[in-house]
């Protein structure tokens, strides 16, 4: 990942900001799990009507090295509208397990995760936040485990909230160092293209197996975090890529239906159902088609030049 | 890289014109065996002690089709020429590895799986010629995956071949091709003894890859399924081996699992009028598309090793009707002899026992396929702990139920064989004829 953090960790202590700061924040924060499973098509279009295609195929055409200005701008604030929901959600989602609201902490946990996976590169590019908010058992020394995991586990296996306060309220601080952090991000077109095939590859390797959320089995909200993740992009960079290489546009662009046609399938009261419920065929399945997606996803680098 | 590869005039001069013209042909397909010959060369050597990728194929000449050139100089290597009138991979020896893959296509229309074939005929070529797939520039860019995964990167073309098949399943409703499916090409019956698993069964199209050597057979197969996907994806894969040629420089009939000759009643591959009769379909057969290819069988045979171990030498011997030693029939002295049907024993009873596996096979001594089988081994049943190994066990023929279906149902009625053996994977593929260059694998199809 080239992803470099432009201010010193001393400074983001100091301006360490809370929810709701962003202008777009609104929006998203009433996001719940009913409109981020189901309403991905429309996201990503009115991502791409919106911010960046009245001036990004004018700069891509421009000269032989495209001009990503306009797609870099357009993910930063996409990163942090997502980052914004996360810490509201992750507060409510907090609160509910510090009340010792059991059923409740558990709806809220997903949705609130799905946050978190679509943005996942960036934060995995930020030192320890991500094992910090994101480890599953086994990842790091148990002593230091913690995070929406460890949550997941009081939830789901030991069916309690005891002593489960000391992880609920550093998962929150945790995401509010994230949002803190994220804008200070150094954001490549480098890391745009990778950043979308590391989103499907998180797909490849933890969730379609069902090992991300093995108490909860909400593997599958995981799944389409992460392929929205990488459709934004794809979305942003659409311009450039139709103008360098259109049949290779189209070809995402059509992969990315399937398998969004394909976990449109699995969508269920809002959210996706249980990944028990998955049989070994619908799995490979999945996994095939998004196999088939990252393929030509990681052809995009072409953008790049060669 | 051995020293003596370099000493042929041929390659001396070879390198020495590319070195007068580094770089001028970048674009020209790069054969994998090139860099380094060139590398040992000289002042090149720096090219491979800079040790980057990029500078690897940056110095290297256009690729020339010569034999010599691509077998860096061993006379005794052969190179198969992927385009002609027939698929290599069918009456061409058998090399020592298999890397066999079935596929399920994917797309919906006719022009996708057309545009598919394009692409697997082109990067086939290469890869039998010993060719990188994608040209210099694709291999070295920074910013995208490189086009060759490169495992082959450096390596002969090892005898590369890789022949192509369209299953049962191509001929549905998807692609309008029902009345294009061959009556020579029917669903094969349920056997007696069949223990077929889905997981080993069938595929809309089935890829053959063999070569003498197991990393470039899986570069094969591996790069093909790259290529396919978002086309196709695979629905098994199979590796198969048998002795190398290394093993046994004399090149004799390779022995199966079960420790006998197998491959001695073959059909002699160099009788073209019997390879007619045999192996290729013919313009007059009914499927005018498929002349010059042929109808591929495979099925994977599980042998029951722990059982047979235990069985004693005289039970196998009369098992395949053969001495395990010498391969000869039994009553014979060589392995060629032709197998006597009324030959007697001592005790007045058939030398060749009516249910041993030969005599079955023979059948009326008219009915030929020819078989290109590997053995295989696929690590432990979990659930007995015995070997999973056996027989990948592929044939050919000019037609599948006068030809396999007749043959399988008599060995599955009476084979003695079928006390030790386990048939659990099938899958058929009308294998296209050859392409010629400029054309595509299934053109006469699509
Ligand atoms: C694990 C399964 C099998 C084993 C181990 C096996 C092994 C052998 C052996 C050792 C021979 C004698 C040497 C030779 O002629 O090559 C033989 C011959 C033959 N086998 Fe098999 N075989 C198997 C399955 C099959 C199947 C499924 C078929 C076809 C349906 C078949 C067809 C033949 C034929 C045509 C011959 C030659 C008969 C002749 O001499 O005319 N075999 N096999």
């Amino acid at each position: 990942m080239n992803i470099r953090s432009s201010l010193a960790l001393s400074a983001l202590a100091a301006t360490l900001l809370t929810a709701g700061c962003s202008n777009s924040s609104t929006d998203t924060n009433s996001a719940n799990a009913a409109s981020t499973s189901s309403n991905t098509g429309t996201a990503a279009a009115s991502a791409s009507s919106s911010s960046d295609s009245s001036s990004a195929p004018a700069s891509a055409s421009a000269a032989a090295s495209a001009d990503f200005t306009a797609a870099i701008d357009s993910y930063r604030e996409y990163v942090i509208t997502e980052t914004d929901a996360l810490v509201k959600d992750t507060g409510a989602f907090v609160d509910a397990i510090n009340s010792g609201n059991i059923e409740e902490a558990k709806k809220l946990y997903a949705p609130a995760r799905m946050h978190y996976e679509r943005i996942e590169p960036i934060a995995e590019a930020l030192g320890d936040l991500d094992p910090n908010i994101d480890a599953r058992d086994g990842d790091v020394d148990p002593s230091e485990w913690r995070g929406f995991h460890r949550l997941e586990k009081a939830l789901w296996e030991d069916k309690s909230t005891d002593g489960t306060k000391e992880y609920a309220d550093r998962l929150l601080s945790d995401t509010k160092l994230l949002r803190a952090k994220v804008e200070t991000v150094d954001i490549e077109p480098s890391l745009l293209v990778t950043g979308a095939v590391e989103l499907l590859n998180e797909v490849s390797t933890s969730k379609v197996t069902g090992e991300e959320d093995r108490y909860s089995r909400t593997d599958l909200y995981d799944f389409a975090a992460n392929v929205e993740g990488a459709e934004k992009i794809y979305e942003l960079l659409k311009p450039n890529l139709a103008d360098k290489d259109p049949e290779l546009e189209k070809k995402i662009g059509d992969s990315f239906t399937v398998l969004q046609n394909e976990l449109n399938s699995y969508a269920k009261d809002g959210g996706y159902v249980s990944y028990d419920v998955l049989k070994e065929d619908e799995v490979r399945k999945l996994s095939q088609n998004l196999d088939a997606l990252a393929e030509p996803l990681s052809q995009m680098g072409t953008l790049l030049g060669v | 890289m051995e020293p003596s590869d370099l000493k042929t005039n041929e390659n001396l001069q070879e390198a020495g014109t590319s070195s007068k013209t580094p770089g001028s042909l970048l674009n020209k397909p790069v054969s994998r065996r090139d860099v380094l010959k060139m590398a040992g060369i000289g002042g090149l050597g720096l090219l491979l002690g800079g040790g980057a990728a990029g500078a690897l194929f940056k110095g290297t000449k256009a690729f020339t089709r010569k034999e010599s050139v691509l077998n860096a100089g061993r006379t005794n290597e052969k190179v198969h020429p992927f385009y002609g009138k027939h698929q290599s991979g069918i009456i061409t020896p058998s090399q020592n590895f298999l890397c066999f893959a079935s596929f399920d296509l994917t797309v919906a229309s006719i022009n996708e799986v057309r545009e598919l074939f394009q692409k697997w005929t082109l990067a086939a070529a290469n890869m039998t010629q010993g060719s990188m797939l994608g040209d210099s520039a694709a291999n070295t860019s920074l910013n995208l995956p490189p086009a060759d995964t490169g495992e082959a990167a450096g390596l002969i073309p090892s005898r590369t071949t890789i022949t192509f098949g369209a299953g049962p399943s191509f001929f549905d409703s998807r692609f309008g091709l029902a009345s294009k499916r061959p009556a020579a090409f029917p669903d094969l019956p349920k056997f007696r003894g069949d223990a077929l698993q889905p997981q080993w069964c069938g595929g809309d199209i089935g890829v053959q890859v063999c070569a003498d050597d197991l990393q470039v057979a899986f570069h094969a197969v591996r790069n093909l399924a790259r290529i396919a996907r978002g086309s196709a994806v695979l629905r098994w894969t199979q590796e198969g081996f048998q002795r190398t040629g290394a093993a046994e420089p004399a090149n004799g009939t390779p022995r199966n699992l079960m420790g006998f000759k197998d491959g001695t009643g073959n059909p002699d591959v160099n009788d073209a009028k019997l390879m007619d009769e045999v192996v290729w379909a013919q313009a007059g057969d009914g499927a005018a598309w498929m002349a010059g290819g042929s109808y591929m069988v495979a099925r994977r045979i599980r042998m029951r090793l722990e059982v047979w171990d235990r069985s004693t030498l005289d039970d196998q011997q009369r098992t395949f009707g053969r001495y395990r030693d010498s391969g000869a029939p039994l009553g014979g002295q060589d392995e060629f002899d032709p197998l006597d049907l009324n030959a007697k024993d001592a005790a007045g009873q058939p030398a060749l026992p009516v249910t041993s596996h030969s005599r079955l096979a023979h059948m009326d001594g008219n009915t030929k396929l020819l078989r290109r089988a590997y053995s295989y081994s696929s690590g432990l049943d979990a659930k007995t702990g015995q070997l999973d190994a056996g027989l990948f066990f592929i044939c050919f023929q000019r037609n599948v139920s006068k030809q396999f279906i007749a043959m399988q149902q008599i060995l599955a009625a009476s084979d003695k064989l079928n006390e030790y053996i386990s048939h659990v994977g099938s899958a058929g593929f009308a294998c296209f004829p050859g392409a010629a260059e400029g054309g595509y694998i299934g053109d006469t199809l699509f």
